[in-house]
């Protein structure tokens, strides 16, 4: 280590030093909010011809009629809070449970492979997640998955045929697929941190190694875990080329049909499909609305997490 | 009284978690294996350093846009990795309570969720707007956007979980705050960190939309960033998107390649820092 | 500082490989043969459908001219519109035509640079090839008016077929583009029955939608009792069955390379009053009546641009019309029409530079 604490300085240089520190970081941690506020007008201010002239039917809305000026974007928004929704809670319980069994019960040889397939799941680019949805699993998933579903429980309005290939479910199975590597990796992290004498302690008073995660492991890693949850749903809520390519594109559901079999859209699939041909004021406007509702949706959930995790912060600092 | 035995329980946890494992694996396998055969075959010597041949030609490939995404990454990671850490180090170490702190957190949070076409959108608007032509940097400035999020996020939580006994001592020892900070809890932090630039860095290798505003594409070798340069992000969907059977080939391949850079860099990266996954007693 | 077991220090080691990694990508930079000087770098794009003649254009005329280097992206034609109007594109690909109104704000050039054709393929089991519709049973299908094979409206037009009993899945684009606006205007023109009208986008009342030409291509292929629009180049190239549509002067005219340019040669003289003119359901021998002409957006006045690229602008896009046309045919694009060639040299010599002219 550094020698340089050793040599005779006066403590007045060091508090030059820590303030100097203290204050680039302040700089940039400014600068991102700076950054982000910009963004934040930019979206406002292309907004404004759009709020306008539908005032609240962009949000309640459900019909999407660009040549008639209507923009209701209703079903778009309830596809992206429930396909980023469901693709997070399937991906937690398979993220946890392979950061336990990466943690505690994998041997040194599967512990390489396993991280080295995180990462690859991780660096798939968005792309070829689309396309292997689009070309591949949609066929698979309708023949083998939804039809025989349908058939069997298709009474229950959710689970209504007819079996599409591209569907609200299509899209929120490969979101899932891409949410894990977040969650995981990152609670793999946070599970090895786990202060080992806390861990031999509980291990030398008998427990088995779920109990040491269970007792010791996740509640220490607790808020870390809910971070990276979140971290792993806002990436959900802006997948933007997997959802364009999986989901149908359609506002058939929620409204003409709730199955979640049917097509449906999110607000990133709609801008992505009709932001490059859109020509009309109006239109990108609405467009850069339904962005700022996914911003201003995104800063919600994340208030309430914070909310969440404020009561239970404890570490004080100093 | 339990109905299951401790013993037993344990048993059933090792099996449940396993199996949710091979479950995660399963359509990696499969999709790793899709790009794989599909995009093996692409790959040559040509495929790696020429330039892209005209539709309706053999040949050519797809050097230039190697040479992009290597160029606009290194970019985008030198802008959005330190600001990132930074800001990270800042919300752990610096400001836990302060109002700053929550509408930093607030903020770093809401960059997360943002669609990657937004960033797209704001780059355009910012840089590429102003001086009136496509540059890479403006692709480096968005990308760069999008990994702060995620480095700032994970650099907190692992500085977090720090003991408050290391800090304790080091200023027993009557070591300056930031070099506490910087030289001890972040080294002890390192594994996080670096895991969260890790992941952010092949979240910009596999995202379009935002180049498809900022750097765009190019069918030539990248003669400055401050002009379009041509990439792979862009160069898969555009092959993907186009119909025509070479160059679908090329786009698995193209795929197949990114995935092994991002990979590349991935295991290269950790296999130079201490092992930390000491596991199970 | 932190070591290893052999006492090397993992800062160097990093520190070694960056400056090696670095040595390499220099020395690559500087190995690579120079690019010969730049007399001019334009940057393009816009609509998709031409995008495979535009890059063989743009390559083969860089062959040529070394010096010029071109680069043309999909961004769909309204994208192409909105760059061209910010002047962050030196010209644009468009498959639908700028509104009065647009010109009134800028004043820009439509070059024909090609034709196109959108066929309605469909995935009918047991009907290979052969299907006939004309607009109205089109309109209804897409308006889902018509939901099943053997509807009346169908069999009448396809008396030796046997069609199935089956629900019809429409398949149509989820993104806006020029195909669904060359699609639509068609329906709009041939059959009372359209009511969406016609544009890059409608509200499509059935169907699900799928990205792109070659997203559609897939989902028809992979759903059975499929129908959908595309690009006759897709279809043709994803050997999807596409159906004979009946065209004004009843004909049921197979979508073929002839039958497309047949549509471009008798609506040719329509272009000459207003470049614009959609050439859509035109009468005429073995026209198919799907068909467009694809514009090139270019300003009038290229004084903003530099002397090279001006000059480099307006000479690609003769040597496109004239010389680039030699091209199509084997990518499965009509030649344009000599009298369309002539139209394309008169709206070039409008161009202008500091006054005077550019050709």
């Amino acid at each position: 280590m550094d020698m340089l604490f050793m040599k005779t300085k006066s403590s007045r240089f060091f508090n030059i030093q820590d303030s100097l520190f203290k204050y680039v970081l302040i700089g940039f941690s400014i600068l991102v909010v700076l950054l982000f506020v910009i963004l934040f007008y930019m979206l406002i201010d292309r907004s404004i011809p759009s709020f306008s002239a539908n005032g609240l039917n962009s949000i309640t809305g459900t019909v999407w009629d660009s040549e008639k000026g209507l923009f209701g974007a209703l079903p778009a928004i309830a596809g992206t809070l429930i396909s980023a929704l469901i693709a997070t809670l399937i991906a937690i319980p398979i993220s946890l449970g392979m950061a336990i069994y990466f943690t505690e019960y994998a041997p040194q040889r599967i512990r390489s492979v396993l991280s080295l397939f995180i990462d690859m799941l991780a660096a798939i680019p968005s792309v070829i997640y689309g396309i292997w949805g689009l070309w591949v699993i949609s066929p698979i998933v309708k023949t083998y998955i939804q039809q025989p579903i349908v058939g069997s429980i298709g009474f229950i309005p959710i689970f209504a045929g007819p079996a599409y290939g591209l569907s609200i479910f299509l899209a929120s199975m490969i979101l899932a697929i891409m949410v894990v590597p977040i969650i995981s990796s990152l609670s793999i992290e946070l599970l090895s941190s786990t202060p080992s004498s806390l861990r031999e302690g509980l291990i030398s008073l008998g427990a088995t190694k779920w109990e040491t995660v269970r007792h010791v492991g996740i509640p220490f890693a607790r808020l870390g875990i809910f971070a990276a949850i979140i971290l792993g749903l806002g990436r959900a809520l802006g997948e933007t080329m997997v959802v364009t390519m999986a989901i149908g594109n359609s506002y058939i559901w929620p409204f003409q049909s709730p199955s979640m079999f049917a097509p449906a859209t999110t607000i990133t699939s709609k801008i992505a499909s009709e932001l490059y041909e859109a020509t009309s004021t109006l239109h990108i406007s609405s467009l850069m609305e339904l962005a700022l509702i996914l911003l201003v949706v995104t800063i919600l959930i994340n208030s309430v997490s914070r909310v969440i995790i404020n009561r239970r912060s404890k570490r004080e600092y100093f | 009284m339990a109905i299951i035995s401790r013993r037993g329980k344990e048993r059933l946890i090792k099996y449940l978690c396993f199996l949710v494992t091979t479950v995660a694996v399963i359509p990696l396998l499969w999709i790793i294996g899709e790009v794989v055969v599909n995009g093996v075959s692409a790959i040559n010597l040509e495929f790696l350093t020429s330039l892209p041949a005209p539709f309706g030609e053999s040949g050519g490939g797809i050097g230039n846009a190697i040479l992009g995404t290597m160029i606009i990454n290194a970019m985008a990671c030198l802008f959005g990795i330190p600001v990132g850490i930074l800001t990270g180090m800042h919300l752990s170490e610096y400001d836990l309570t302060s109002r700053l702190g929550a509408v930093v957190r607030t903020v770093v949070e809401s960059l997360s969720g943002v669609p990657s076409i937004i960033f797209g959108i704001f780059a355009y608007s910012l840089i590429v707007l102003t001086v009136r032509h496509y540059t890479a940097i403006a692709a480096a400035f968005a990308l760069g956007l999008m990994m702060i999020p995620l480095v700032a996020k994970a650099t907190e939580e692992s500085m977090r979980v720090v003991s408050n006994d290391i800090r304790e001592a080091a200023t027993a020892l009557g070591i300056p705050k930031w070099i506490r900070t910087t030289k001890i809890v972040l080294s002890i932090a390192k594994g996080g960190v670096l895991t969260g630039c890790l992941l952010a860095f092949a979240r910009i290798s596999g995202e379009t939309a935002p180049l498809l505003f900022t750097s765009l594409f190019s069918f030539f070798w990248p003669t400055g960033i401050d002009q379009p340069m041509a990439s792979l992000q862009v160069l898969i969907y555009n092959y993907a998107m186009s119909g025509f059977e070479n160059w679908i080939l090329k786009a698995w391949g193209a795929s197949l390649l990114l995935v092994i850079i991002v990979v590349s860099i991935n295991v290269l990266v950790r296999s130079l820092t201490k092992p930390k996954y000491k596991g199970g007693a | 500082m932190r070591t290893n077991r052999k006492g090397v220090s993992t800062t160097l080691v990093i520190g070694v490989l960056i400056v090696i990694i670095a040595a390499a990508g220099l020395g690559y930079y500087l190995l690579t043969p120079p690019a010969p000087e730049q007399a001019a770098t334009l940057t393009a794009g816009g609509a998709s459908f031409p995008y495979p003649l535009i890059t063989k254009w743009i390559s083969k005329y860089n062959s040529q001219h070394t010096n010029i280097q071109i680069s043309y992206q999909s961004i769909g034609s309204g994208g192409g519109q909105s760059n061209l109007f910010s002047k962050t594109f030196d010209f644009a690909g468009s498959d639908a035509p700028l509104s009065d109104a647009q010109l009134a704000n800028y004043t820009v050039l439509h070059l024909p640079e090609t034709v196109g054709g959108v066929v309605v393929s469909y995935n009918l089991p047991g009907v290979a090839s052969g299907l006939k519709l004309n607009a109205d049973v089109i309109a209804k299908i897409f308006l889902g008016n018509i939901t099943r094979w053997n509807a009346p409206e169908i069999a009448a037009l396809n008396t030796n077929l046997t069609l199935p009993d089956q629900d019809i899945v429409v398949v149509r684009r989820s993104d806006s583009s020029g195909t669904t606006f060359v699609f639509t205007s068609y329906l709009a023109n041939a059959s009372a029955s359209w009511t969406l009208g016609k544009g890059t986008t409608v509200n499509w009342p059935v169907g699900i939608g799928a990205p792109g030409n070659s997203g559609v291509a897939s989902s028809i292929k992979q759903t059975p009792y499929s129908i959908g629009y595309l690009e006759f180049f897709y279809a043709k190239n994803n050997s999807i069955p596409y159906a004979y549509v009946e065209n004004r002067n009843g004909q049921f005219v197979e979508p073929t390379l002839t039958t497309i340019s047949n549509a471009a040669k008798v609506g040719a003289s329509l272009l000459t009053k207003d470049v614009r003119f959609p050439i859509v359901n035109l009468a005429g021998d073995s026209v198919y009546p799907i068909s467009s002409f694809t514009y090139i957006l270019v300003y009038k006045d290229l004084s903003y641009m530099d002397k090279a690229k001006a000059t480099a602008t307006v000479g690609f896009l003769w040597w496109a019309i004239h010389d680039g046309q030699s091209y199509s045919e084997a990518l499965l694009y009509p030649k344009l029409p000599n009298e369309v060639v002539v139209l394309g040299e008169n709206i070039l010599r409008q161009m202008t530079y500091q006054g005077r002219s550019l050709v």
